[in-house]
């Protein structure tokens, strides 16, 4: 299999803190990768650092003229102005038959595009976001806990279309998520990351241990700085 | 009658219309950094005009741009709120203003003055309304995007900064154009009034922007024939008939 990205003793720093040291891993075509790890770390950095949009240490190899797709996390609602939700990917993509496409691959009728943002649920939201980072052909989405404010109906559709888009189309994705159901069925690889990559492999090779250390950590952590 | 009415019409028109054009991406708070310091630099920057003898929308124009360059950096370096430093470039400003201000000159800072409003700057201004148009229409859509989420915009490899300035000399261009018609105090509402009103009825972003440009325009037209009618300032009455259709706006969204 192809290698999209090839990343190599990661370190990010911020305001002189350490948030990722160390990190490495590859990621292949039509592979999908989940990014498991307590609050504060540094999952949201790793995404931002793989993007290029914060400066780090290391290597981060990109095959050339990759598409990416990306969702941050909790982008907020639009309330400031009225834009309905064609308008909104038209941000995107120009291209109105792509708009529709993706649309229904996300698993809705074309009489959304019509809809206001603001009428939206915050899962038909997260869903339109999702759709914003399939447009323009991405080879690789980076989603950024896609499913904050989801019920678990929203959540499951959002994962499957994942899965099918790898299935079908050999689109790769890295998920930020805190479910592990979510890494045992859908993930190829996983990365337990706390600021150190506490492990990474194939999801089986998870066990309780791995966990406890993952998130035991957190809580020394804390201990620790106080 | 005023003797040079159609020049000031026309001219208040475009600069009407553009103001409410503009004022379309200032209603989201992500831009409130450009927003905010309009009326509080355009003032001194107005009378600094008068001071030093050169044109008053000149000096608006500079004591917006480097102002709102200047309310930026402090933000920047001693992490304050936009809040504090528009506070603190604003009462510098005034303080160093009223040193040496004179009496007859405050009303043409404060209320505008469009007696030197002539033939060739009824054509200077149209050319710049055409202009500001054009530009911000082309990067309207990626200011939109900053203002919903910086993150996605950086994303797509988009220059912020570089897009905030250019609707910065934008806002400021029009801003100094405007206080030959409304004064330093009243042209936030130049700005802020007809993309509020269009703000009740738009149904999405196509309708939002073409009304607030309308609304900026109708407001002009009326404000200036108003005006002339009644032998008034046509300033206060622009901004009367802008809030006036504000208020229609209001009452119509609550039969939507």
């Amino acid at each position: 299999m192809e290698t999209l990205l090839k990343v190599r003793n990661l370190s990010v720093e911020l305001n002189g803190e350490k948030i990722i040291s160390n990190l490495s891993f590859e990621l292949k075509r039509g592979q999908i990768i989940t990014i498991l790890g307590p609050n504060g770390a540094g999952k949201t950095t790793l995404l931002r650092a793989l993007l290029g949009i914060i400066p780090y240490k290391g290597k981060i190899k990109w095959k050339r003229g990759i598409k990416i797709g990306y969702v941050p996390q909790r982008v907020p609602f639009v309330k400031d102005f009225p834009i309905s939700v064609k308008e909104f990917l038209k941000l995107k993509s120009k291209d109105e038959n792509e708009i529709k496409e993706i649309i229904k691959i996300v698993g809705f009728d074309e009489k959304i595009l019509n809809k206001n943002i603001s009428e939206l649920s915050s899962g038909q939201y997260q869903r339109i976001l999702f759709a914003w980072s399939l447009l323009g052909n991405p080879d690789v989405i980076l989603l950024d806990e896609p499913t904050s404010g989801i019920d678990i109906v929203g959540e499951r559709t959002i994962y499957q279309i994942v899965k099918k888009l790898k299935d079908e189309k050999k689109i790769s994705a890295i998920l930020i998520t805190h479910d592990l159901s979510v890494v045992f069925k859908y993930s190829d690889y996983c990365i337990c990351l706390n600021k150190v990559p506490i492990c990474q492999g194939k999801p089986k090779k998870i066990n309780q241990k791995n966990l406890e250390r993952l998130y035991n950590f957190e809580i020394k952590f804390y201990k620790h700085v106080e | 009658m005023l003797s040079n009415f159609f020049e000031v019409l026309i001219s208040a028109i475009f600069v009407g219309g553009v103001c409410g054009y503009l004022g379309s991406l200032m209603l989201s708070r992500r831009m409130s950094v450009v927003s905010d310091p309009l009326s509080h630099l355009a003032l001194p920057g107005a009378v600094f005009a008068l001071i030093f003898n050169f044109d008053i929308s000149l000096g608006a124009f500079l004591a917006l741009f480097f102002g709102s360059i200047l309310i930026w950096l402090i933000e920047q370096k001693t992490k304050l709120s936009t809040e504090a430093s528009i506070a603190i470039i604003f009462s510098i400003s005034l303080a160093i203003t009223f040193l040496f201000l004179e009496k007859h000159e405050i009303e043409e800072a404060i209320v505008g003055d469009i007696s030197k409003v002539g033939f060739f700057e009824t054509i200077f201004i149209v050319i710049i309304c055409l202009l500001t148009f054009l530009i911000v229409h082309k990067i309207y859509s990626k200011l939109i995007l900053i203002s919903i989420s910086e993150e996605l915009a950086k994303s797509e490899k988009m220059s912020i900064r570089k897009y905030q300035l250019l609707y910065l000399i934008s806002i400021s261009l029009m801003a100094a154009l405007g206080i030959r018609f409304v004064g330093a105090l009243l042209i936030a509402g130049l700005i802020a009034i007809p993309a509020a009103s269009a703000r009740n009825i738009a149904k999405n972003l196509k309708n939002f922007k073409f009304l607030s440009l309308v609304f900026g325009a109708i407001s002009s037209f009326l404000g200036t024939i108003i005006a002339n009618f009644l032998n008034l300032p046509v300033g206060p009455l622009i901004i009367i008939s802008s809030f006036s259709i504000f208020l229609i706006c209001s009452i119509l969204s609550k039969f939507k």
